[in-house]
């Protein structure tokens, strides 16, 4: 009898499978992310969840952090409410795995855009929230001042990254001599490095000043401005899904240009009587902007009412005021140094 | 080194320095130079030691990591009005170890005396809230209360074990809601709640299929037996991480939109499909060491297969790797830090989550502590409760 039923099963389940093939082929439908989100009225982002300043969890479970905040964002423009997110913590193996099943309908998770994965993995990226780079963190009283000072130092740095590769090519473009010290994970690079058994360590810049707010005295150690390698971090969407990708676009957007109008989540309403028409399609009280996109046309005032401006969510996460004192730099708006520009919004 | 149980031909007494304290003393730690030395190494390094990790513990460290997201350890982003499904089933696994307890007592009684001290204990923690602590005083009481029912009454041995039989069916229903009580999506499931549930179910889902696959390996018909084997060499052949990510990553792709499987459904499988080959050939290897005489005894008595296997073959065989397979359970349930890579947030990856937080930054130490402390108690009360078990099953001794 049992064994009648071991054959059954497996006719089953190669039935089964064969099916499963067909469907996969079949599924290839042409409906937007967007429309998926408004049904279910509820965002699915991707998120780290595991790097200070971008994604944690608080004390209440909720996730925050700068990444979480353009999560949040995007829903208060699709969904009108902020808090409709759900978040899936993935690792930097399955992320794009999520996004290409549909599993995440976003993935804001301090990710690099790079050309391989704009087209093999088949990604869309967003304007970039985060010009990150990596960079070097050395002791104040070592003397170190720039890249060059480094000759016939000993760099800690984790194995098997780009991190390593772009020193190395960054050390070979100077002609400096140094020496490598390679460790398997992050902390134990940091403890090399803060037990001064190595004279500095490399990471990405954003890395650097979370691990250095938590070293035991923070102001023995200067992160030098020389920037290794471009990261810039952006949200992504699938590829081929032009719709929901403008969505995702023209949100990061819309909080760069409430920056560069002054507008913020408090003031955000005394703006609503605006006579600048600039203001006033931005916030959706003249013009359709919104209808174009999919979406209502306040979406604009939604966001900054509910998340606020670049400016602010930078502020919030990583700027001065927080442990990481991270200044804009880059991240600044193109009229103050920075790369922060928004195509108009007309 | 010398033993001090030795015994004195004369009727004289003992000279006072070999005996009592001084006694112990001078045999055990100080009979010669060479012990001597090795003696006070060895105290000064543990005095170190001690003393440096007291004062960790006790003044260094920032227990408020722990404290401030004890919930969020315990059982994720739970919703807390829903809270009290999580309490719910936790009940009910007190007052069936309670019960248990008084019909069985033995065993059983060690085990709800150690579970009674941990709720005691973390009822008196001062962070904990006080819905939690009536909760947990609630569970005292019910073990207690069971205790009391269950010592009356030896005819609840059969109702007591169907009991266990639901529990799980029962629990998950108040867990998970199954479209009667609100749904609580398995997203919000995590900590230490997510790490159990994903242990126990593999463990208890694996078990029959181990055996399964066990008696395929023996069977004469071909197809069964080139099945089972192939499987078991397959999984056995691929690390578990391995397996994790095809049910998290491949899975998906395979099944397409139509198919959406959950994504702690999809580890619990890749959880059961490993531990089952392990387990196949830990029955296996039970199945091997019984004498043939054991079958054909069966047969003599007219026993058809099934009734072979159930009765007499399996009971013994079963019992013979007890240990072997509660090794196997235990590195299941350390095994669950991995799902903490595939995106689900098991204890471990919730301490990894909350240390990101800005306000606990630098406190993985106490994190990861407090984590391996809860897998500690965990993995030897399992280990206790096996060689109590053997003990009493007489393992080892037939």
């Amino acid at each position: 009898m049992k064994r009648k039923w071991f054959g059954f099963l497996v006719v089953i389940l190669s039935l089964s499978v064969m099916l499963m093939g067909c469907n996969n082929e079949e599924s290839a439908e042409e409906t937007s992310l967007l429309d998926t989100v408004k049904d279910r009225d509820l965002l699915i982002a991707g998120v780290n969840g595991e790097l200070p300043g971008f994604s944690y969890l608080d004390s209440e479970g909720n996730y925050s952090g700068f990444d979480a905040d353009f999560a949040r964002a995007i829903a208060a423009a699709v969904l009108g409410d902020a808090s409709k997110v759900e978040y899936r913590p993935l690792s930097s193996k399955e992320r794009f795995t999520a996004v290409q099943t549909g599993e995440v309908d976003v993935l804001t998770r301090n990710t690099t855009w790079t050309l391989t994965r704009d087209t093999s993995v088949g990604l869309n990226f967003a304007p970039v929230t985060f010009y990150d780079g990596q960079g070097i963190i050395v002791p104040k009283d070592s003397g170190i001042t720039s890249i060059e000072d480094l000759e016939g130092a000993r760099i800690s740095v984790e194995s098997g990254t780009t991190t390593e590769l772009n020193l190395a090519d960054q050390m070979r473009k100077h002609g400096i001599n140094y020496e490598a010290v390679v460790y398997d994970s992050q902390d134990a690079a940091v403890a090399a490095y803060e037990s001064g058994s190595v004279d500095a360590y490399t990471t990405d810049k954003s890395g650097l000043v979370a691990r250095k707010a938590i070293m035991k005295d923070p102001s023995a150690h200067v992160i030098l401005d020389d920037t290794l390698s471009k990261e810039p971090l952006a949200p992504a969407v699938i590829g081929g899904d032009d719709k929901w990708f403008d969505v995702v676009k023209w949100v990061v957007n819309a909080t760069i240009q409430a920056e560069e109008l002054g507008i913020t989540s408090e003031n955000v309403d005394e703006f609503k009587d605006s006579s600048d028409p600039v203001v006033q399609r931005l916030l959706g009280t003249d013009g359709d902007l919104g209808s174009q996109l999919g979406l209502s046309d306040d979406f604009g005032y939604q966001v900054i009412k509910q998340v606020g401006n670049y400016g602010e969510i930078f502020e919030r996460n990583l700027g001065p005021d927080t442990k990481f004192g991270l200044e804009r730099g880059l991240n600044g708006l193109y009229t103050e140094g920075g790369l922060m520009y928004s195509p108009p919004l007309r | 080194m010398n033993n001090n149980e030795t015994t004195t031909k004369n009727e004289m007494a003992p000279p006072k320095s070999s005996i009592g304290v001084p006694g112990w003393l001078k045999q055990n730690l100080f009979s010669n130079w060479w012990n001597t030395l090795l003696t006070i190494i060895f105290t000064v390094i543990t005095i170190y030691v001690v003393k440096g990790t007291f004062t960790w513990v006790f003044f260094t460290a920032e227990w408020s990591v722990v404290s401030e997201n004890f919930k969020l350890l315990m059982v994720g982003q739970y919703p807390d009005e829903e809270l009290w499904r999580v309490w719910t089933a936790l009940s009910i696994f007190t007052a069936l170890v309670g019960i248990s307890w008084g019909v069985w007592k033995g065993t059983m009684g060690h085990v709800s005396i150690f579970l009674g001290v941990v709720m005691a204990i973390t009822m008196v923690v001062p962070f904990i809230a006080v819905g939690s602590r009536i909760w947990l005083a609630a569970n005292i009481g019910l073990l207690v209360l069971g205790f009391a029912i269950g010592k009356q009454s030896e005819k609840l041995k059969k109702p007591v074990l169907v009991g266990w039989f639901l529990l799980v069916p029962i629990g998950m229903f108040f867990i998970e809601g199954f479209g009667l009580l609100n749904e609580v999506s398995t997203n919000f499931w995590g900590g230490f709640l997510l790490t159990c549930l994903i242990a126990i179910i593999s463990i208890i889902a694996s078990f029959p299929i181990g055996i399964l696959l066990a008696l395929g390996r023996r069977s004469n018909l071909p197809i069964i037996k080139w099945f089972s084997i192939i499987y078991i060499e397959l999984i056995r052949g691929i690390p578990l991480i391995t397996v994790l990510f095809v049910a998290q990553l491949m899975l998906p792709l395979f099944l397409g939109d139509t198919i959406e499987l959950d994504k702690v459904l999809r580890a619990m499988i890749g959880f059961t499909l490993f531990n089952a080959a392990y387990l196949a050939e830990n029955v296996r290897g039970g199945l091997q060491s019984l004498p043939r005489g054991q079958y054909e005894a069966a047969q003599a008595l007219g026993l058809n297969k099934a009734k072979m296997m159930t009765f007499v073959i399996m009971p013994q065989a079963l019992k013979a790797v007890i240990p072997a397979m509660v090794g196997q359970f235990i590195s299941i349930f350390k095994d669950t830090v991995l799902v903490s890579i595939v995106g689900l947030i098991d204890l471990l990856g919730m301490a990894k989550k909350i240390i990101a937080n800005p306000q606990f930054l630098g406190t993985q130490m106490e994190s990861f502590v407090f984590v391996a402390f809860v897998f500690f108690m965990i993995c030897y009360l399992m280990s206790y409760v096996s060689r109590r078990l053997e003990r009493s099953l007489g393992v080892g001794e037939r």
